[in-house]
């Protein structure tokens, strides 16, 4: 993943609440290969009408939310369905930060682990960024190493657990980090299996398939 | 002496592989389960080059895409929800882990099956790439869901990082009423506390209610604490875990079953352990409960009536019940039983085991269900059971569809789904905008209230309703 350190860019605006990931992508386009590219079906049921047709009003078909790479909301976003893809629409669409009061945990896992910052503020500064940017994309900065956020002349500190900010600014991957750990958790593994041995699948006898 | 120790800590610290200088613990995972949706993480590990590192470990199942109207995956018209159902069978058989899949005669919603054939037990950690994997954590295990990124990274080293969560008690004290379900509790405390009120918490549910509870409704309660935000939720194993894995087909076998239930009965908080915070319900307080709007928060006593946002004093509730009458085509102030529904759906890991059957049976039985619905058994053994009992006749001679098990109508990715500006009283876990398909509404509650929603043809309190004794029925229960 690319390292992050400062977003200076457009920032939209989404005032709602509980903006949960089942809203963030609709189910029935996860089924599509990701080379498809995720980020046409954000948000989709908030953007387009009952027939289809996108909403001209809704702020990312503002013609300048193409550029916007961070977006601001309310609480409890990405609550819910543990779906990353919700993340991957997010991601395929430009976007690279996410600045609400709060998060749901899997989302926020989900995030960190595809270069998405979810930068938690107070629900006082979450209002104000909105304010700040209104019903038009405008100019933004996340700073990482400095942990603000700021649109204009208002500039407001974030907070986010410092685990998830060093593999951010460094572009770390977990796979990668656990490799180094490959002998501990063989040695792991075999303490484990000695200490409850019960816990390994006992498969059933082939006469006790289909019984429950 | 050590010090007073939670249920969660307990389970924790035996998973702890590593902690590193940030705090960051590498758990040993016990069980995985993979579904279609996890074709995500099978690919990121295709494009490693990595073998699945325990496939003794991991378990497949089809559920989120299965078709419920026929078994035969040729049948399934969508050729993307096939493959998903065959990407499943390819991936699992590629590296070698066992597939409950579509034609198995196990096959079930992972979050019914794993109890019900016996993988899941106490003291475990346990994932799927599913948020409702909170479930299996109703036998003391620490249970939850993760993203593709995480499931790539068990299925690759069987391990996973996690930053440990802070530990949230939920007691009930006293009995429940007669008609009082897990679900009430659940709705209860989560509209209560808020969608988000246990975000960074396990969750341990105690108190004499819990202890009362069958597994059945332990999986129900402990399914719903992603709902109020938790991280996962448990309840300390006992006689009723105990009896309910003996003889399971995947359960431990003699000797060794007995070693791990002297284990399974130290898992439990001791008396004077710390919590991070403390709730506490009063059972007597517990009315069956029902949602109104789109968030699990948004719940009421079914006596209640729709909030009025002109009445809230909170600008940012009013806006959000505002919102949440628009899409749910409510007004203000309307009695909760003055909601007709288009729809009913008995199904989903949280409520279609057989229990759940049993209680919307026993609701319908002699009854014409007034709308449309379906029953979607929580995995084929349930079906096999209740058709065994004879609630199948009772649900299709009220006039509802019987159909085989999968995620179903809950989220609707196998193309069942509630049309647009339709209303589904529903047993299953999100009414979130959409859930059920684009501009469906969904109310949730308990099977027995979902049962009397389809006799009245409106939202009513099944207290209210005859309800028949399955057994005066001549039902083989």
């Amino acid at each position: 993943m690319k390292p992050m350190t400062v977003v200076t860019s457009l920032g939209v605006a989404l005032p709602a609440a509980n903006v949960d990931t089942d809203q963030l992508i609709p189910a029935r386009f996860m089924k599509e290969p990701r080379s498809v590219g995720y980020g046409q079906f954000l948000l989709y049921d908030l953007r387009h009408d009952a027939q289809g047709e996108p909403k001209a009003d809704f702020i990312l078909h503002h013609p300048e939310a193409g550029k916007a790479e961070v977006m601001v909301s309310r609480r409890n976003f990405g609550a819910g369905s543990s779906r990353e893809a919700a993340v991957y629409a997010l991601v395929d669409d430009g976007f690279r930060c996410v600045v609400a009061p709060s998060f749901g945990d899997i989302f926020a896992s989900n995030a960190v682990n595809n270069g998405l910052l979810p930068a938690v503020v107070t629900e006082e500064d979450a209002e104000q960024l909105l304010a700040a940017l209104g019903s038009t994309p405008g100019a933004i900065t996340v700073d990482l190493e400095a942990l603000t956020v700021s649109v204009g002349a208002v500039s407001v500190p974030f907070t986010l657990s410092p685990v998830w900010r060093t593999k951010l600014l460094n572009g770390w991957d977990d796979i990668d980090m656990t490799r180094q750990h490959t002998d501990a958790i063989a040695t792991f593994a075999h303490q484990y299996a000695e200490q409850f041995p019960w816990s390994a699948p006992f498969p059933p006898d082939a006469a006790l398939i289909g019984k429950g | 002496m050590s010090s007073p120790t939670t249920l969660f800590d307990k389970v924790w610290r035996a998973h702890e592989v590593h902690r590193s200088d940030s705090g960051q613990s590498l758990l040993w995972i016990d069980r995985h389960f993979v579904h279609e949706g996890s074709f995500h993480a099978f690919n990121k590990l295709g494009e490693r080059q990595l073998p699945v590192a325990r496939p003794d470990l991991t378990f497949g199942i089809a559920d989120h895409y299965v078709p419920t109207q026929a078994r035969d995956v040729e049948l399934v018209a969508d050729p993307k929800v096939r493959s998903m159902i065959e990407q499943l069978s390819h991936n699992t058989q590629q590296h070698g882990v066992t597939l409950f899949g579509l034609s198995d005669p196990r096959q079930g919603i992972v979050h019914v099956l794993g109890p019900e054939q016996g993988l899941t037990q106490p003291g475990m950690v346990m994932v799927c790439g599913d948020s409702h994997t909170a479930t299996h954590g109703a036998f003391g295990s620490i249970a939850f869901g993760i993203g593709a990124s995480e499931v790539a990274h068990v299925l690759a080293t069987q391990t996973l990082w996690q930053s440990k969560p802070k530990v949230m008690r939920i007691t009930v004290e006293g009995q429940l009423a007669e008609g009082i379900t897990a679900k009430d509790i659940a709705l209860t405390w989560i509209a209560r506390l808020g969608a988000d009120g246990a975000r960074g918490y396990a969750i341990e549910y105690a108190g004499e209610a819990i202890r009362a509870l069958s597994m059945e409704a332990r999986l129900t309660l402990c399914n719903l604490s992603i709902e109020g935000g938790g991280r996962c939720g448990m309840i300390a194993p006992d006689q009723t875990t105990f009896d309910y894995l003996r003889s399971r087909p995947w359960s431990p076998k003699g000797e060794a079953f007995e070693q791990a239930c002297a284990y399974w009965s130290t898992l439990y908080s001791d008396p004077d352990a710390s919590f991070d915070l403390e709730v506490t319900l009063q059972a007597s307080e517990i009315a069956p409960t029902v949602t109104w709007g789109v968030s699990p928060e948004e719940a009421l006593p079914i006596d209640h009536a729709v909030p009025d946002p002109e009445q809230l004093s909170d600008p940012a509730k009013a806006r959000q019940a505002r919102d949440s009458l628009a899409y749910m085509g409510l007004t203000a102030g309307q009695k909760l039983t003055d909601i007709t529904i288009n729809r009913v759906f008995i199904g989903s890991c949280t409520n279609a085991r057989i229990e759940d059957l049993r209680a919307a049976a026993a609701v319908l039985a002699g009854h014409k269900s007034r709308v449309p619905g379906m029953v979607s058994p929580g995995s084929t053994l349930v079906k096999t059971q209740a058709e065994a009992e004879g609630l199948d006749r009772i649900f299709i001679d009220a006039g509802l569809e019987w159909r085989h098990s999968g995620c179903s109508m809950c989220v609707g990715m196998n193309g069942d789904l509630v049309a647009s500006g339709e209303r589904c009283a529903s047993t299953t876990n999100r009414n979130f905008k959409g859930r059920q398909g684009p501009g469906a509404r969904t109310h949730l509650m308990s099977p027995a209230m979902v049962a009397a929603a389809a006799v009245t043809g409106h939202l009513a309190d099944v207290r209210q309703l005859p309800v028949t004794s399955l057994t005066q029925l001549g039902v083989r229960s």
